[in-house]
């Protein structure tokens, strides 16, 4: 009984890991690559570009 | 499980996305100052004067180094790869746990696949832009990219993990869709650049996402295995 609850949480634990990782990297790519306001448009412009992503 | 994850998307994604920033400088930054001449009025490659056209001898000198704005630039191509890393090393920690072997060969088809996803499908409809380009509104270009970088990826796991036909036709459709739907597009076209720099740009951009994805792929799985057989070893010590 313990240990299924034990592996249980561990199952749930990696995959909330998962999830939390892959939505740092979303946050990133979207800050990054996607939001518009003038200063982080300007200072990420060429990058970007160069990375095709739509810019203006 | 996490500082695991964490570890390897720092390392992989900050390597790859500095190598991508040179890479950007040296190839494609060049086109894109070239287009920026023509998109300020320095360059004119309507009409008869061929000074002013800029293909061999310009009128307008391409600029050089700027400190401030390719610093900038290698800030942010770093930070976007390092976000690139944590999806890559976040997918490949659910494959891990559904049974599938990690290798750092296998890495190679990683970043390979998380090329396609994020820039060669996206620019089959948006193709990357000069500066200067005509473009429709950009918020439904942003949400197209968005939804064609989710369909493909989701496409293409399935390609390689589903088990079933159905889900097999399920990819193929999902790998379609965004291409059968269509970017948006302008009502007309005004560029002024012209488009021999505009397609060496978006050959440019390609190619070199191509190559740092690669090694983006190859650092990913080498580190996530790497950490994985450092954190075995302090468990194996307690």
């Amino acid at each position: 009984m313990t240990a299924q609850i034990q592996s249980r949480t561990g199952i749930s634990a990696k995959l909330a890991a998962i999830a939390l990782s892959a939505f740092i990297g979303l946050a990133i790519v979207t800050l990054a690559g996607h939001v518009q306001t003038a200063a982080l448009h300007d200072a990420a412009h060429d990058s970007r570009h160069a990375m095709g992503f739509p810019c203006h | 499980m996490f500082s695991r994850i964490l570890v390897s998307a720092l390392f992989a994604g900050f390597l790859a996305g500095l190598i991508a920033a040179l890479l950007q400088l040296v190839f494609v930054q060049p086109v894109l100052l070239h287009a920026e001449l023509y998109e300020s009025g320095a360059l004119n490659h309507f009409g008869d004067d061929a000074a002013a056209n800029g293909a061999g001898g310009a009128a307008a000198a391409i600029p050089g180094v700027d400190l401030e704005r390719d610093g900038l630039s290698v800030l942010f191509t770093a930070l976007t790869y390092t976000g690139f890393a944590f999806l890559l090393v976040a997918a490949m920690a659910l494959a891990e746990d559904r049974g599938f072997r990690i290798t750092v060969r296998q890495g190679l088809v990683w970043g390979v696949a998380g090329f396609v996803a994020f820039q060669l499908a996206p620019a089959l409809g948006a193709p990357p832009e000069l500066p200067g380009s005509a473009a429709a509104e950009i918020g439904p270009r942003q949400i197209w990219w968005f939804g064609t970088v989710g369909a493909t990826a989701a496409g293409l796991a399935l390609v390689a993990f589903a088990r079933s036909w159905a889900l097999r036709g399920v990819a193929a459709l999902l790998l379609l869709a965004p291409h059968l739907i269509g970017a948006p597009h302008p009502d007309e076209f005004f560029g002024p650049a012209p488009p021999e720099l505009a397609s060496l740009f978006a050959a440019r951009s390609l190619g070199t996402g191509l190559a740092a994805w690669s090694l983006l792929g190859l650092l990913a799985a080498y580190f996530w295995l790497r950490e994985g057989k450092r954190t075995e070893g302090m468990a194996r010590v307690v």
